[in-house]
């Protein structure tokens, strides 16, 4: 991948506490998110995908320091998020942007469109001068396909597709160079759903965005991203570009959970071959040790309980790609 | 299935045996014809379902498939005989269960359907669970109430049932508590309860919906298995065209209460036959392949209280022409052997004739929508006095 990085992940750690007793001592730590590396370019669409529980969405609002770190260091066009404070971290966070899942409960029902979309330009004041802002949420509004005309509604008058075309317009306000897409499509009616990602991808095209897509969907995530990084219980098991991902995914996980999404093609029946994994997602409280998946994997032997693998450039077979796992080997699953 | 707190292991119904009362016709379960619910509420009656027709064989894997709203669940509870009344009433049409139409039987009779004959599992575990008696309890008040067996008796059955659905270590867990187990165990455990009678017929409402791909996976195989090993007739009700895909034998889609296409699986999918479920298959994206720009069904899904007049789906149709917008609706009709559909175009489109014309595009259906939202009467969910309030004027 060429290009200018926007967004580089090192090692990022959070960590929650568990407290019990009267005193609420701590007790132990959730592992949400137990570092995590990435780097994002210009303009490109990285894709996080796995189960519930893995951390995806903590790791969307660490991006966007909505939690402060346990650890790591995030950098944005060279700066430091995490060391920036007041009016420079003010600044920084037009830049960075979040559009979140359930377009329900993320827009205040007390509020007009015009004031959701006009907010950042309330915190932001310079952004845009005080006369020609109604002028640009309608622009905003058009620009999401919303009608301008209905920058005084409210939010219960529109349905949940156009609800979250409000959540984007709002997300764009500012210019921003990334937005964190959190699940932004999975609350939606499947005939809706197409409707959204389209709108997601013009905007990337004329605004030159940069998305991290959260989703738990495999289909959308391929339809929509250039790179996909697959999560398991708070680390990255693999990261590639869709391709290598969805064609020659060398990470056993990442084999499970692409066999087990059912295909919208009843030909395909018993045509490939399904990995059914055993159990369920550990808890993240207590993850088990050196490789996480090695208590469902079917490939994990001694060392996979003793030595950590890391997340290093392994060959898929045409090219290589980054994978954590000790044995990993391409598999052609679709 | 509605779990009434029992205090002991007397059973409160009097006891009949109903194995071989009930008898199905050439393996034909349930028929469904022409029905009809509607709720009633304060702002207006939503006609939830608008004429339904299938039936149900022994053995067969019948997919209910649509978005929310389209009255798949209300159909499924109807079945069921679990509607709340009021809001819901059931005005017209017949459920026939092995012949005998079971909106007729008093609710006695009913409750002695459901769960030996008729059973269901439901979306969300959680919160069908009743969060204060062990799970064994709960699976084992199947036994008490309508075999009735004695605490220990029901209470080995339920062990049993849960080692069939594969919950580990059942024995042990049989006293723990729903919170105690994760989504797919619980579902599992749904399962263990609705087949706990073994039932002729089962419907799984959204079963898998709130669950991981990989666990989703685990409890689709498992139903399969449950179904092949008791000949069940099972119903899926989804709205996830690939899990339909996997598992359907036939497949009717719904739309605004109605029942738009009915076929077998691999014809719908190679097919379709209406101009929405062509719509719902180019809009998703495929997980097997890259593709270009989604091709979206503009628009939304019509209001229930105001379903648009002639065809339901006609504004947001790209084939709609004048005989679209005029009632009555297209019924349901055999297009080919073995397919229904309500269009009036379902010929043409499985022909891919090209005097079907394209007469308005996704672009239109939303300028369309624009107009529908302009006009403060035709909308869903509109706080009508504010619009009008505000002077908002009707084109």
């Amino acid at each position: 991948m060429n290009g200018e990085v926007v967004l580089k992940a090192e090692n990022l750690v959070k960590h929650y506490p568990i407290k019990a007793g009267v005193l609420r001592r701590t007790v132990g730590w959730v592992k949400a998110v137990d570092g995590v590396s990435f780097e994002l370019y210009k303009g490109e669409t990285l894709g996080i995908v796995g189960e519930s529980g893995c951390g995806k969405s903590t790791l969307g609002r660490m991006l966007m320091r909505l939690e402060e770190p346990t650890g790591g260091k995030l950098t944005f066009d060279g700066v430091d998020v995490y060391s920036q404070k007041g009016a420079d971290m003010r600044r920084l966070r037009r830049d960075i942007q979040i559009v979140f899942q359930d377009p329900y409960t993320s827009l205040n029902p007390r509020m007009t469109v015009g004031d959701i979309v006009g907010e950042p330009f309330e915190i932001h004041r310079d952004a845009v001068p005080k006369g020609r802002r109604r002028q640009r949420v309608q622009e905003l509004l058009d620009l999401v396909g919303l009608n301008p005309e209905h920058i005084n509604r409210y939010p219960h008058q529109f349905s949940g597709g156009q609800r979250q075309r409000i959540g984007i317009a709002r997300g764009v306000a500012l210019n921003p160079k990334v937005i964190i897409c959190d699940e932004p499509v999975s609350a939606l009616d499947v005939s809706v759903q197409a409707q959204v990602v389209n709108l997601l991808e013009q905007l990337q095209s004329e605004l030159g965005l940069a998305y991290i897509f959260i989703a738990h969907d495999l289909s959308v995530v391929r339809h929509i991203s250039d790179r996909v990084g697959v999560m398991y219980l708070g680390k990255l098991v693999e990261l590639g570009d869709e391709d290598q991902i969805y064609s020659r995914p060398t990470h056993p996980y990442t084999q499970a959970l692409l066999s087990a999404v059912p295909l919208p093609d009843p030909t395909m029946r018993n045509m490939r071959e399904q990995i059914v994994l055993t159990g369920d997602v550990p808890s993240p409280a207590n993850p088990p040790k050196a490789c996480r998946f090695h208590t469902r994997c079917w490939k994990a032997q001694e060392i996979c309980s003793i030595e950590e693998p890391l997340l290093v450039e392994r060959p898929d077979g045409e090219s290589a790609h980054l994978s954590a796992c000790h044995f990993a080997e391409p598999r052609v699953i679709l | 299935m509605t779990l009434s707190a029992g205090t002991g292991g007397a059973p409160r119904v009097e006891l009949l045996d109903t194995r071989g009362v009930w008898k199905p016709v050439d393996g034909l379960l349930l028929e469904l014809d022409e029905l009809q619910v509607e709720f009633r509420t304060r702002d207006g009656v939503a006609k939830a379902i608008n004429g339904v027709s299938f039936d149900l064989h022994e053995g067969e894997t019948l997919a209910i498939l649509g978005e929310s709203g389209s009255g798949k669940s209300v159909t499924a509870q109807a079945i069921m005989g679990i509607l709340d009344s009021p809001p819901a009433f059931i005005t017209g049409g017949e459920v026939r269960y092995c012949g005998q139409d079971i909106l007729k039987l008093s609710d006695e009779e009913r409750r002695r359907v459901r769960g030996p004959e008729i059973s269901m599992v439901f979306q969300d575990a959680l919160s069908a669970l009743n969060p204060v008696f062990p799970v064994g309890w709960q699976i084992a008040e199947m036994f008490r109430m309508h075999r009735g067996m004695n605490k220990s008796d029901s209470l080995a059955q339920a062990i049993r049932l849960m080692q069939r659905v594969q919950i580990p270590g059942a024995a042990q867990r049989v006293k723990a508590y729903p919170h105690q187990f994760s989504g797919g165990m619980r579902q599992r455990i749904m399962i263990a309860m609705a087949i706990a009678l073994d039932p002729a017929v089962l419907i799984a409402d959204e079963p898998t919906t709130a669950l991981d791909v990989t666990v989703q996976a685990q409890i689709m195989q498992l139903l399969a298995d449950l179904q092949q090993e008791r000949r069940m007739g099972l119903i899926l009700i989804t709205h996830d065209l690939g899990v339909v895909a996997d598992v359907a034998d036939r497949i009717a889609v719904m739309y605004a209460g109605r029942i738009v296409e009915q076929a077998d699986i691999f014809e719908l999918y190679a097919q379709p036959a209406h101009p929405y479920t062509k719509g719902l298959l180019d809009s998703i994206p495929r997980l097997d392949q890259k593709g270009e720009t989604l091709s979206a069904i503009g628009g939304l899904p019509p209001n229930l209280m105001n379903i648009p007049s002639g065809c339901p789906f006609n504004p947001r149709c790209h084939y709609a022409q004048d005989i679209c917008r005029v009632d009555p609706p297209p019924p349901l009709r055999e297009i080919a052997r073995h397919r229904l559909a309500a269009c009036h175009f379902s010929e043409l489109l499985l022909t891919h004739n090209p005097e079907l014309q394209v007469t308005q595009t996704t672009e239109a259906v939303e300028a369309h929508l624009e107009r529908e939202l302009q006009d403060p009467v035709a909308t869903a969910g509109l706080d009508h006095e504010e619009d009008i309030e505000r002077g908002v004027e009707p084109r």
